[in-house]
């Protein structure tokens, strides 16, 4: 049938299996609007009310079904709001199709109205890109990207497409998607190697990661656990893959990992990390980083082994089959001594949590916040974070019981991602969402609470609201010498009158109490209800082992009132 | 530790920006890099030299291998290897140094390509070292201005790039 360049992109979209996508309409992308007008009983489009919004829920959207999440946008500024979204989905590996009209190729390179170079701009932050200047390569560069978002390693992908060619007409034919390719099999020999490197060893700690998240391995992980008395502890990007609930578990590792987790990775003779990759905030100083252990790698992603930790073993291809290989190759162990261990690991942990939580009092607390939403989700329920001291609390206390059930801006570290990746999650999966976040990141995109509104969304917003830039100001607390530059915010922001004005409902608290009153109301209201909860600007996440500091430096107390220097001594008791 | 790696690309939109944007993004160094036509007019070959040591070398080789454009990326090098680069260089033409460029060039076989009265522009054809050994010759003459290829690099005997 012959069609337009726009018709073509949207029977493209169609045909690879796309129902939503997330964009903004502009100059340059009048005709695939109008394309989409026109197809509108197949595809529905989410109007978001900033473009960087429209990519997060594209982001939030693939997150949690795995699908490809698509955005559109038009040329110029509408392109380069797209940038810190595809960034976003870049770091974090997430399958994305970005679209965008650019001037028509007559115009090119002319600094016309709205043009700028965004195939030049995104390069380093896609998995790779296009500039179509032949509608003729339209349909097969489409189906690319599709391919290309979502195999081997995931991540973004965008197109860039000229007003010209979207006008320009030709044959357009229905092909079936592609499969995605998946990474090859890993080499049965370095399995092997890894196996008897597992059987020689007495403290065995299993390390995943986004790697491991993405391809749902709870079961192939824990299995692997139990037959080598191991434990499991993860990334933040590996967050949501094995119930919390689980024995093995210890939650994350790292900068602000919990305790026992953490230790764990410190004192165990073998890590068999699956799907990570190292990253600075988890394993802390790089040369030192459980250098009594020998460490085995499995990833999809070649480049990936040796780029932060030299490892023993490094197993590359896929890493489904190479796990369930290496299982079954393992041994049954028992290994009583690690398991002792780790429950003192624990146990420590715990009472560090104890001791920090008698010490607030009846104040309402992160934890406490946590543990009414904790209380009040299913396991089905997604959560969504911003970034900040909000996120790390998020990670240390959410309990999750499913895969793919927690949405946060792990590499990247992006502000603002909350509001539009939790539209996109209630979009993919009409689950209402619950974001968290604080009063700075909610700051930063607060305006897609019209989006929100708009499509009802009943996304539950809480804002762990302390007025300060939290996680910034704890590092000035440690390390600045308490020089609160640019953190202490004083805005006069009224959040629950924004969400009123914006058509949402809101209310704050400021005690346990009523923040689970505020909850019941909120679980019960069928559109956004934003919670603005007050929590003391000097809550601490901790533990915190300092950037790039061994784990003997991990810190366990809240300095917030004292000298830091001179409880340097205590500090060093306390994780011995 | 010097490497001579070969990269057999797509011969399409942007991929010269694609493969030194990974260089300047990761942080390599690179010494030259050359791109050319093969003889499949849809791919292009990039050869490239860098200093660095193995990991940083075995990082490059798996960033490059992921991008969607590269074919295959091969390390080249040692005796397996034929290498080769032009270097286009302009000293001062004077009574006194005339006869000791002309030596130079006859010895190096090497081939002067313009001549005037004040400056001549000598051709050098071969391996790096021999590259810069003319370098060396001529620096107390006085070089004008020079220009060099980069490496361009094949293996020996019937060893091809996998394409």
């Amino acid at each position: 049938m012959i069609m337009n360049g726009a018709q073509i992109a949207i029977e493209t979209l169609i045909e690879q299996g796309v129902t939503d996508v997330f964009g903004y309409p502009g100059g340059q992308v009048l005709n695939i609007y109008d394309a989409l007008y026109c197809a509108s009983d197949r595809l529905r489009h989410i109007l978001t009310a900033h473009e960087q919004g429209a990519a997060h829920a594209a982001d939030g959207y693939a997150r949690v079904t795995g699908k490809v999440g698509v955005v559109i946008a038009t040329s110029g500024p509408g392109a380069t709001n797209l940038v810190t979204g595809i960034a976003t989905a870049m770091l974090d590996s997430v399958p994305m199709v970005a679209i965008t009209g650019n001037v028509p190729t007559y115009l090119i390179g002319r600094d016309g109205f709205q043009e700028v170079d965004i195939t030049g701009v995104t390069m380093p932050i896609t998995k790779h890109n296009y500039f179509v200047t032949k509608v003729e390569d339209l349909a097969e560069t489409i189906r690319d990207a599709f391919r290309i978002a979502k195999s081997g390693r995931p991540g973004p992908v965008l197109i860039d497409i000229p007003k010209d060619v979207q006008e320009a007409e030709c044959e357009y034919t229905y092909a079936a998607p592609y499969d995605p390719i998946r990474f090859a099999q890993a080499s049965e020999a370095l399995i092997s190697e890894a196996a008897d490197m597992i059987n020689s060893a007495v403290r065995p700690y299993i390390y995943i990661g986004g790697g491991a998240a993405r391809e749902g391995l709870s079961r192939e992980i824990i299995a692997l656990a139990d037959k080598i008395d191991g434990y499991i502890g993860s990334s933040l990007m590996g967050l949501s893959l094995i119930p919390n609930s689980h024995v093995r578990f210890l939650g994350m590792q790292g900068m602000h990992g919990r305790y026992a987790s953490s230790r764990g990775a410190k004192e165990a003779d073998v890590i068999i990390a699956i799907g990570v990759r190292f990253s600075d905030r988890a394993i802390g100083d790089v040369k030192q980083y459980s250098k009594n252990a020998k460490i085995i790698q499995l990833d999809g992603d070649i480049a990936e082994i040796n780029k932060n930790v030299s490892v023993d073993i490094g197993i590359v291809g896929d890493i489904t089959s190479a796990l369930l290989k290496m299982t079954e190759l393992c041994e049954e162990k028992k290994h009583p001594n690690w398991k002792k261990k780790i429950e003192t690991y624990r146990e420590y942990g715990k009472a560090i949590g104890a001791e920090m939580e008698k010490n607030a009092g009846d104040t309402l607390t992160p934890k406490k916040i946590l543990d009414v939403i904790n209380n009040g989700k299913n396991d089905n329920t997604v959560i969504v974070t911003d970034v900040g001291q909000h996120q790390m609390w998020t990670a240390q206390y959410a309990r999750f019981e499913r895969p793919r059930r927690l949405a946060t801006s792990g590499g990247l570290g992006t502000m603002g991602y909350g509001m539009g990746a939790a539209i996109g999650a209630y979009i993919a999966e009409d689950e209402r969402p619950i974001l968290i976040t604080g009063d700075g990141s909610f700051g930063m995109n607060m305006t897609e609470l019209a989006t929100a509104v708009t499509y009802n969304i009943p996304m539950i917003i809480v804002i762990m609201n302390n007025g300060v830039l939290g996680m910034v100001r704890q590092w000035q607390t440690l390390f600045y010498d308490k020089h609160y530059s640019s953190t202490v915010l004083d805005r006069k922001t009224d959040f629950v009158k924004i969400a009123e004005a914006f058509g949402a409902r809101g209310e704050r608290v400021d005690s346990a109490e009523s923040f689970k009153a505020a909850f019941e109301r909120a679980v019960s209201y069928s559109g956004p209800y934003l919670i603005d909860a007050a929590i003391g600007m000097d809550e601490f996440v901790l533990p915190m082992l300092p950037p790039g500091a061994k784990m003997e430096d991990i810190i366990t107390e809240d300095f917030s009132s004292s000298d830091v220097s001179s409880d340097d001594e205590n500090e060093k008791d306390g994780a011995e | 530790m010097r490497s001579v790696i070969s990269v057999y690309v797509e011969n399409k939109y942007g991929v010269l920006a694609r493969v030194a944007g990974l260089f300047m993004r990761r942080g390599f160094n690179i010494d030259s890099l050359t791109v050319s036509e093969t003889e499949d007019s849809r791919y292009s070959r990039i050869t490239i030299t860098m200093d660095g040591d193995e990991n940083s070398r075995e990082q490059l080789i798996s960033q490059l291998t992921k991008l969607q454009n590269v074919r295959s990326v091969k390390l080249l090098g040692g005796d397996s290897t034929v290498e080769r680069e032009i270097m286009l260089i302009k000293v001062k033409n004077t009574p006194e140094n005339r006869s000791e460029i002309m030596a130079a060039t006859e010895i190096y076989r090497a081939k002067i390509i313009d001549y005037t009265t004040d400056a001549m522009c000598v051709e050098v054809t071969g391996e790096p070292s021999k590259i810069k050994a003319f370098i060396e010759v001529m620096k107390p003459i006085g070089i004008v201005e020079m220009c060099r290829t980069g490496v361009v690099a094949l293996d020996r005997g019937a060893n091809v790039l996998e394409k």
